[in-house]
């Protein structure tokens, strides 16, 4: 039941980080009993939303209404207080603290300073009922599954007589019987006359609950829909927003389907890999010389698809043969000797060692293969850094600076550098263009060309589908953690083909919903 | 006096300029008390005189910190150091007394061999316990530095083992080429360790691994085994430092041998330069931060400062040092100095943040 009157309006909020304009002029409403999914691609503005409502952040321009009343909340504890809760991602409750406990913790019913136990466990053990779960209420939260913990944080957030409950991709870490748990609590909170802020990058979980869709696109509204009224392949196209002229010229260029010949083997031929809770099995061949694309939205599965053919994370499924022969990946270390490399989407965490200098940094995954009484002569090691310096225009040029000091441009340079050192068979580039500037964007993108026509093979995982579809002469469609289609990027290959199939599922031309 | 600090910047820059400055510091105010601190005599064709009492009585320090650099470089830390060296101790000078000739090099030389491979044992066994099985360094090696004590007394039977043995007491008390063996056992294993890491490729793969660990995975570093090897190669200082510890007094005592080493080799690290958080990593800095600890002590004693207060005159002089080599610590020092309000920089730092 959608009330006619919102309980919560933001109108023209602006929020510019040093550098970033993360928000500009964007209007957000929710009515009470409705499920309102807020959907957008990385960097598209939702957590800043999300995190301006709670008061995590300032705006720097305009207004919040809550239940008619101009309000600005200092934090997320003066927000739940008011009547707006939060669940994030990650479940942040204590799993080593009791179910009770953690959905009382901070303000528990107190006498005299002393904690009323009994009490607690009563309320807590009301609150859960309302949910229609059934929990030891003293048990251990940590003895519980995922799920359960998702739905005792959320149990946590409605205590406080929640008009507005914001669920920040709560189900990224659930399986399909566990996120129809969640949804039927949602459901039943809804029909209570709870607002429902629905953050998520599943489409079918999208059209499985929510009654309206807010899309957001580099920090600006794109518009406000009803969910029936909203086709999937539009919601695609508003949160990619390809435009149709630009992706016109693309298509004049020359595409690159010019497939190896048949026969020849497969240097990697990946059959039914899988990992439960990353992705659903999937089956990829990979030529010499040929650049796979793999396109589909944020949290699709493309980063696990990566991981799982580099060994960085083991596969509970299926096999991969290189070469023809059967190989284990099961550790980086396995697929570097194979001739495999692996440039991570992030950077930070997972690509560079920050104080290290350029050098060190590049030698790494040479130097690592030989194994540490091996040392890279130093004179060879220049030579390698000063070439790939110049070859890939790394600044500054002086290969002794400590990494961290370098643009993030520069930094992905670096590791691109790390792993043409070691001369790899394929190379897995996941998202390499992503927080750069144009100018390095077009240079990678130069050099994957370059390097698949000298014979490399590479993965090129990208959130953009005009440079998938430049670059690529296959591309793998990935949607909700599955590949659903891989497609021959030939004339017939367009961003909208693309946008339709990870909109439906189907690589077909018609698309009923 | 700006243009004076612009020329003196490669000097003060450099990350070993602080615990050098420190370490004159210490000198030159030991020097201003008693004139005689740094004379040097040559008596029976050996050097005697404070500075050297300080190199030889820093020795097993420089050991045990040499072996703990590596460690904190993973971003681990060993504290069962102290424990090892006692068990090193115990198992040589049992040997030795059980022995029909004291004296005898070969004797000595097998002691020596059977300790230092126990020593390596239990090297490993703290190595698996981190790497392997993936318990918190601190906790991992906690184990060892209490059972170890335990060890030791076991090894002893709870007495006190005293031997009379020449070539065993060289190790902590001997000369050769009127320098104490002792400082060149130090020496030589500083150059060991320098040579193992910077030579190899053992060095950057340490700081790879303490730096930033899941990227070094994913670069094709086996961090287990080389997380492995630093607790061995550690465990192994603690031992060679054992030996000296025990040659002093030709004794070895469960529970006084090596006692708290383990704080004072973190601290050498810490003051050297290197960072408790893992990553780069500097051996002549911790050879210079064991060699202000070891002057510190001697201050200590040569200032006539009453036992009850010298542990706390210690820790004070261990604050001052470290605030000084602390770069925010300097930096606020010359904000004060100005007269610059400091009052907003941490509300605007958290306004700073990119967005998640």
């Amino acid at each position: 039941m959608t009330g006619d009157r919102p309980v919560l309006t933001m109108t023209g909020i602006s929020k510019t980080f040093p550098g970033v304009r993360a928000l500009h002029d964007v209007d957000f409403r929710l009515f009470p009993g409705e499920v309102h999914a807020l959907m957008g691609e990385n960097g598209a503005g939702k957590s800043t939303l999300i995190k301006v409502l709670t008061g995590v952040y300032g705006t720097d321009a305009g207004t919040i209404t809550l239940a008619g009343e101009a309000v600005s909340f200092t934090g997320p504890m003066q927000a739940a207080a008011a009547g707006v809760s939060t669940v994030y991602q990650e479940v942040n409750l204590c799993p080593n603290l009791s179910v009770a406990e953690n959905i009382f913790i901070g303000r528990e019913p107190r006498r005299l300073g002393a904690v009323r136990w009994g009490e607690m466990r009563r309320r807590a053990r009301e609150l859960l009922t309302r949910l229609d779960l059934d929990l030891d209420v003293s048990a251990q939260l940590g003895t519980y599954s995922l799920a359960v913990q998702q739905m005792v944080a959320i149990a946590r957030a409605i205590d406080v007589r929640a008009r507005v409950l914001i669920l920040d991709e709560p189900t990224s870490s659930l399986d399909a019987g566990e996120v129809a748990q969640l949804f039927r609590i949602m459901r039943q909170l809804r029909d209570e006359g709870i607002a429902i802020l629905f953050v998520t990058h599943f489409l079918d979980q999208v059209y499985g609950i929510a009654d309206r869709i807010t899309v957001l696109r580099n920090g600006t509204l794109v518009g406000e829909y009803r969910t029936e009224e909203l086709p999937q392949f539009s919601l695609v196209e508003k949160m990619i927003g390809q435009e149709l002229d630009v992706l016109e010229r693309l298509d004049e260029q020359q595409k690159r389907a010019t497939v190896t010949p048949d026969g020849q083997a497969p240097l990697v031929d990946a059959t039914e890999l899988g990992r439960r809770g990353a992705v659903a099995p999937f089956s990829l061949r990979i030529h010499a010389g040929e650049v796979v694309g793999l396109a589909g939205l944020l949290g699709s599965g493309r980063t696990e698809v990566a991981r799982l053919l580099f060994g960085a994370d083991r596969a509970d499924h299926g096999q991969v043969l290189l070469d023809g022969g059967r190989s284990p990946l099961r550790t980086p270390i396995h697929a570097i000797d194979q001739g495999i490399g692996f440039c991570s989407e992030n950077r930070r965490a997972e690509g560079i060692v920050p104080e290290l200098s350029v050098r060190e940094n590049m030698i790494l995954a040479m130097q690592a293969a030989r194994g540490w009484l091996r040392p890279i002569p130093r004179r060879r090691q220049d030579e390698l850094v000063q070439k790939y310096i110049e070859a890939l225009s790394i600044r500054p040029a002086n290969p002794e600076a400590p990494v961290r000091n370098l643009s993030g441009g520069n930094q992905q340079k670096v590791l691109l550098a790390r792993w043409l050192i070691t001369e790899p068979r394929l190379l897995i580039l996941d998202e390499p263009t992503r927080g750069i500037d144009i100018g390095a964007k077009a240079e990678i993108q130069k050099l994957v060309v370059q390097l698949s026509d000298g014979g490399m093979a590479v993965l090129f995982i990208s959130a953009e589908l005009e440079e998938v579809l430049r670059l690529s002469h296959r591309v793998a469609i990935m949607r909700d953690r599955e590949m659903v289609a891989q497609l021959t990027n030939d004339d017939t290959l367009d961003a909208d083909r693309v946008m339709r199939t990870i909109a439906s599922g189907t690589p077909r031309e018609e698309v009923h919903r | 006096m700006n243009t004076v600090a612009e020329r003196l910047r490669p000097l003060t820059g450099h990350r070993l300029f602080w615990p050098a400055l420190v370490l004159v510091v210490m000198i030159a105010a030991n020097t201003a008390y008693r004139p005689g601190f740094l004379a040097v005599e040559v008596k029976n064709g050996h050097l005697y005189g404070t500075p050297v009492d300080i190199l030889r009585l820093s020795a097993p320090l420089i050991l045990v910190a040499l072996g703990m650099t590596l460690v904190i470089a993973t971003g681990g830390i060993d504290l069962s150091v102290g424990s090892v060296c006692a068990i090193s101790g115990a198992i040589a000078c049992l040997h030795i007394s059980e022995a029909a000739d004291q004296n005898s090099a070969s004797t000595v030389a097998t002691a020596l061999a059977l300790a230092f491979g126990a020593a390596l044992v239990l090297g490993a066994w703290n190595g698996v316990l981190v790497a392997v099985i993936g318990i918190q360094p601190i906790i991992a090696t906690l184990i060892l530095m209490v059972a170890g004590r335990g060890i030791a007394q076991l090894v002893t039977e709870g007495q006190i083992i005293t031997i009379n043995s020449e070539p065993y007491r060289a190790i902590g008390l001997g000369h050769f080429l009127t320098l104490p063996l002792a400082v060149l056992i130090a020496l030589a294993a500083a150059l060991l360790v320098a040579a193992f890491t910077r030579r190899t490729a053992l060095g950057l793969i340490v700081e790879s691994v303490g730096g930033n660990a899941e990227a070094s995975r994913l670069a094709g570093i086996r961090s287990r085994r080389i997380v492995l090897l630093v607790y061995v190669v550690s465990a192994a200082c603690a031992a060679v430092a054992g030996f000296m510890v025990t040659a002093n007094v030709s004794s070895a005592d469960g529970n006084a041998a090596g006692l708290w080493i383990e704080l004072d080799a973190i601290l050498a690290v810490v003051i050297g330069g290197t960072s408790l958080a893992g990553g780069r990593f500097s051996l002549s800095g911790t050879v210079l931060g064991a060699l202000i600890i070891q002057t510190l002590t001697t201050t200590v004693y040569a200032m006539n400062i009453s036992p009850q207060t010298s542990l706390l005159f210690k820790a004070v002089v261990v604050i001052a040092v470290c605030l000084v080599q602390a770069p925010a610590f300097r930096a606020r020092l010359r904000r004060r100095r100005r007269g610059v309000q400091t009052g907003p920089t941490a509300p605007q730092r958290e306004k700073e943040q990119v967005p998640a």
